[in-house]
């Protein structure tokens, strides 16, 4: 990677960060309602809604605003709730991210265990039964919202079978690890689930083009039975595109996430957002938006540079 | 650059052999018709003689018409050739008769969907039964759900097709914009672009229902924030690829101003692979809707969204009362595998990177 890639790449990211740490701050302005209405409620006097207005810094103009609350931001301070109980919105943030990180993480490596058996036996005998049986069943699962694969998971295995509970969450530090990965499992099945039909289905396809090449035909003329062939020769080359899947493929793992979250009762980020968003804790949306946006931007640039690490061509190509 | 990392487009699929082609022979006509008759025969005793039996009723149902499915499809190959694919054509159909029933929903005289008051009668929470006057069952309101589906996809439909339209000619314009000019003007769409895409597509929309009222213009308005950036994309890919392809260098030659280029030239062009993108997208968006209004941002109960009533099986509900969750379920399903199908098989017939390998 060269030196103008690099400051490129780096200036881009500069700017999105900053258009979208200033789109956030501006949903304020955006309000249907009077944000000192929304948080007082009516039936106050003015004075009143002047001091809530004061105490927004609503009186400065926005670039003002805009800058300090950056500013307050970049050292670890996002602010305070504007609803009861009024709790430091950086505080609730590092409490949630744990859980929400470890959910996407346990979620991605299920979906891995399940996709790269899934899609060797489908590529093994392409258009075979057990191919069109596997490529039906991702098609299906593709079609399916995270909460309704969320929502069958549940029939079947909390409440039918009844193998796991179907809420609570246990903190590593209080509960124990087996605890924790008890309860964490049917929500990170979940988000795997959708993720793994997406991986299935772009592996197999991969999978089947490097079944073509040359050297899998000397592998074959060497007298290498289909397994050695499949998992020692053909697997390696045809995983690159799954690492660039992985990185297009995290703003929907986000978004299953927060969704899972919210169904199973989860204390993570989703469950933060979605209730501030419920009661109109714009002060806690903000902050959650921020940290995640900012998550989620410097892990795809992470991605985007490691491509020229992992294939050397795209670093000859530049 | 992922032309380089993969030799196939991703999602695209790899042409498999077509098992060879049986010959014509009346024995497989005949036992397709026997599939298709003993499956239908299954539905109808499902529907009529295993009525109050729950699951088994359901499961029944469902093999009768798996059954039907493959005795049609097996019909149809015999009779229209191998390339015959019954699944996108019932895709189709089913989008049909949703749409129609959508639009005719105020004049078919469904039992209440709304409004409490007018449901006191009605039995509560009754299950499914395609012989009663509540096909689909109720809710705990006694609504019927039948009525609710159909008003849900007016709601679901309506903003997602309004935010991709306005997706398409905002995104379109964009794309075409930064794919004609370059430079500056492309480095600040791109950037504009980029920021949009920076916040994950479900935390764009909570953010948005924080601090906006959820009416169905706003959340239109919302999915339509969701769908500009990746139109943009899609648009200036295509407008630089068909850029350089001998007409436009023809057009320009002869004196063509940069408008009428790209008005007459380039739009053309631009608009069949961003319409079939569409329709991948419609499927994005009637997911995305449904999710915000089952996390209670969205469309507000007790007007009906099929997200809101998925939302509605909480707790105990969906347990003791699973068709609360399935019906609608079911016709989410249904209608996002549908786009789906019919958005893929248009994007691979209208792939602009396609139609450059065949000009090559």
């Amino acid at each position: 990677m060269t030196w103008r890639r690099g400051a490129r790449i780096l200036g881009e990211l500069v700017a999105v960060l900053a258009l979208v740490s200033f789109g956030t701050f501006a949903l304020v302005s955006m309000m249907d309602v009077d944000p000192a209405v929304s948080v007082l409620g009516e039936g106050h006097t003015e004075a009143e809604y002047d001091e809530v207005r004061h105490d927004l810094g609503l009186d400065q103009p926005l670039l003002t605003r805009y800058v300090s609350w950056l500013g307050d931001a970049v050292t670890g301070d996002l602010g305070t709730s504007v609803v009861p109980p009024y709790s430091d919105v950086a505080d609730r943030i590092a409490d949630a991210l744990p859980v929400s990180v470890e959910l996407a993480l346990l979620g991605m490596g299920m979906a891995l265990l399940l996709a790269i058996p899934a899609a060797l036996w489908s590529a093994n005998r392409p258009g075979g039964r057990v191919d069109r049986a596997i490529s039906a069943m991702t098609v299906g699962v593709l079609s399916l919202p995270s909460f309704m694969l969320g929502l069958i998971v549940i029939m079947v295995l909390a409440n039918q079978l009844g193998w796991f509970p179907r809420a609570q969450w246990a903190r590593i530090g209080d509960e124990g690890v087996y605890q924790n990965l008890y309860h964490a499992f049917l929500p990170a099945l979940t988000i795997a689930l959708a993720e793994a039909a997406m991986f299935t289905r772009v592996l197999r396809n991969d999978l089947i083009t490097t079944l073509q090449e040359d050297f899998v035909l000397s592998a074959r003329a060497k007298g290498m039975t289909p397994r050695q062939v499949l998992v020692g020769d053909a697997l390696r080359p045809s995983s690159l595109s799954l690492v660039t899947l992985m990185g297009i493929s995290m703003g929907r793992l986000i978004g299953s996430t927060v969704v899972v979250e919210y169904l199973f009762g989860l204390p993570g980020m989703g469950s933060l957002t979605v209730s501030a968003a419920q009661t109109g804790d714009f002060v806690m949306v903000q902050g959650a938006v921020l940290v995640i946006a900012a998550i989620y931007v410097l892990t795809n640039a992470a991605i985007d540079v490691s491509y020229g690490y992992l294939d050397p061509r795209i670093r000859r190509a530049r | 650059m992922t032309d380089l990392v993969t030799p196939t487009r991703p999602g695209a699929d790899v042409a498999v052999p077509a098992p060879a082609a049986s010959v014509r022979r009346p024995a497989g006509t005949l036992l397709a018709g026997t599939l298709l008759l003993v499956g239908l025969a299954l539905l109808a005793a499902a529907v009529v003689a295993l009525r109050g039996h729950g699951w088994l009723q359901a499961g029944v149902a469902l093999a009768g018409l798996i059954l039907a499915h493959s005795g049609a499809s097996r019909w149809g190959r015999r009779r229209f050739g191998p390339g015959f694919d019954l699944t996108l054509w019932l895709c189709g159909a089913w989008l049909v008769l949703l749409v129609v029933a959508a639009v005719a929903a105020p004049m078919l005289g469904l039992p209440e969907h709304e409004d409490l008051t007018g449901a006191l009668g009605e039995p509560i929470l009754a299950r499914p039964d395609l012989v009663t006057n509540h096909p689909l069952g109720t809710n705990n309101f006694g609504l019927d759900l039948l009525a609710r589906v159909l008003y849900g996809a007016r709601a679901s439909l309506v903003t997602a097709l309004t935010a991709v339209l306005i997706g398409m000619v905002v995104g379109g314009a964009l794309g075409i914009l930064a794919g004609y000019f370059r430079g500056v003007v492309d480095v600040v769409i791109g950037i504009l672009t980029n920021a949009l895409l920076a916040v994950p597509p479900l935390i764009l929309l909570i953010a948005l229902a924080t601090v906006l009222e959820p009416t169905l213009r706003n959340i239109s308005l919302g999915l339509a924030t969701l769908a500009t950036p990746s139109m943009i994309r899609m648009a200036r890919a295509t407008t630089i690829a068909v850029s350089q392809r001998e007409f436009v260098t023809a057009a320009r030659s002869m004196g063509a101003s940069g408008p009428h280029v790209m008005l007459r030239e380039l739009l053309p062009n631009v608009v069949l692979p961003l319409a079939s993108y569409g329709m991948v997208m419609v499927s994005v968006l009637i997911v995305a809707e449904a999710s915000l209004s089952f996390l209670g941002l969205g469309i507000q109960a007790p007007a009906p969204s099929w997200g809101n009533m998925i939302a509605e099986g909480e707790g105990t509900v969906f347990r003791d009362h699973p068709h609360i969750v399935l019906v609608p379920g079911t016709v989410l399903f249904l209608t996002v595998f549908s786009f789906n199908c019919l958005g893929e098989r248009a994007r691979r017939r209208f792939d602009p990177r396609r139609s450059q390998l065949e000009e090559a």
